[in-house]
């Protein structure tokens, strides 16, 4: 079961990867984007480890939404609403669940009705979605979490900016599915979530 | 019933742009934009756009945008609303620009909605 301090240990060490791989974020970002996402993902977590600091008190509803709303107002790229509705959908199932991988499934269900992406279309979507499988099975690793990021190499962007690149950019990995890779990468190294 | 339009852009100067060119047709239409992020780099920001549509005096908005994440923070402003926005994935400039013509001219939601359909492009 989450716990509020857990789930801030969580968060707090997601934003410490990402702004340790902020430039190899944003160097991903710049063959089939515009070279924004480290830079958007560390404003935003920024922003976020604020907001947690600010608060001490909060419920783990309260943590995730806090989270939601620092991604939402900071970020200013797609990966703001996306990992923003994905923390929301999380504040609302945390009312009534503190079971990690029923929330993920709502973050991820959250994902999904912000982009409108699915399997298959070179976004993050690729990789949340079989980590999100493997957090229900026990099997999350770092192998698997390896592995979902790169299957994004081989695919056509079918959303976000890729995809005005077309065949263009196959080969390269999704700037957003390397992002998720940290954000389950962190539940694998924070003790007491898995 | 009054209807006002709303432009989301990227970038600042695009979006304080594009209303010069409307308004020169629809002057009696109220336009209101957001345009870049809060600190006025490239992207879009919902706070920005809830206030587009908070400054906009029409009952009722038509919102018009770039790409990408410009539609996800629209979409996200538009569930936090307190009027009625409708969203249309048309090219920007061209989609605006045929419903301030309209308006202007005093032609019901439905019937420029008839109009803007061709424009789609995303
Ligand atoms: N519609 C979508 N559905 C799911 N994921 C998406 C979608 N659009 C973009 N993404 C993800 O967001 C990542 C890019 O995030 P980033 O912060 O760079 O935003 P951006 O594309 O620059 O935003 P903007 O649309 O403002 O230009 C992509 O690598 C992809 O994983
Ligand atoms: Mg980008």
């Amino acid at each position: 079961m989450l716990t509020p301090e857990i789930a801030r240990l969580w968060l707090n060490h997601f934003a410490a990867l990402i702004d340790d791989n902020k430039a190899h974020l944003s160097d991903l970002d710049t063959p089939i984007g515009d070279a924004d996402h480290g830079n958007n993902m560390a404003r935003g977590m920024v922003a976020l480890t604020e907001a947690l600091q600010a608060k001490p008190d909060l419920d783990l509803a309260g943590v995730f939404k806090a989270s939601a709303m620092a991604l939402i107002s900071k970020v200013g790229g797609a990966s703001g609403p996306l990992y923003g509705t994905a923390f929301l959908e999380m504040a609302k199932t945390a009312k009534n669940s503190a079971d990690l991988p029923t929330l993920l499934d709502a973050a991820l269900a959250g994902v999904i009705k912000r982009g409108g992406a699915e399997v298959g279309d070179k976004t993050m979507v690729d990789a949340w979605t079989p980590l999100v499988k493997a957090t229900h099975d026990g099997t999350l690793s770092q192998a698997v979490i390896d592995e979902a990021v790169a299957s994004t190499e081989p695919l056509v962007a079918k959303k976000g900016r890729a995809a005005y690149l077309g065949e263009r950019g196959i080969g390269h990995r999704d700037p957003g599915a390397e992002s998720t890779g940290y954000l389950f990468k962190a539940l694998l190294e924070t003790e007491g979530t898995l | 019933m009054t209807y006002g339009i709303v432009i989301v852009s990227h970038v600042p100067e695009i979006a304080a742009g594009l209303p010069k060119l409307l308004t020169q047709v629809a002057a009696h239409i109220d336009i209101t934009h957001a345009g870049g992020t809060d600190d006025n780099d490239i992207g879009t920001s919902m706070l920005k756009i809830s206030s587009a549509f908070d400054e906009n005096t029409a009952d009722e908005l038509l919102a018009f945008y770039d790409l990408g994440s410009a539609k996800m923070n629209l979409e996200m402003a538009i569930e936090m609303a307190d009027k009625p926005v409708h969203l249309y994935n048309t090219a920007l400039i061209e989609g605006a620009y045929t419903a301030a013509t309209l308006l202007e001219a005093g032609v019901s939601l439905p019937d420029v909605e008839k109009q803007l359909k061709p424009l789609v492009i995303k």
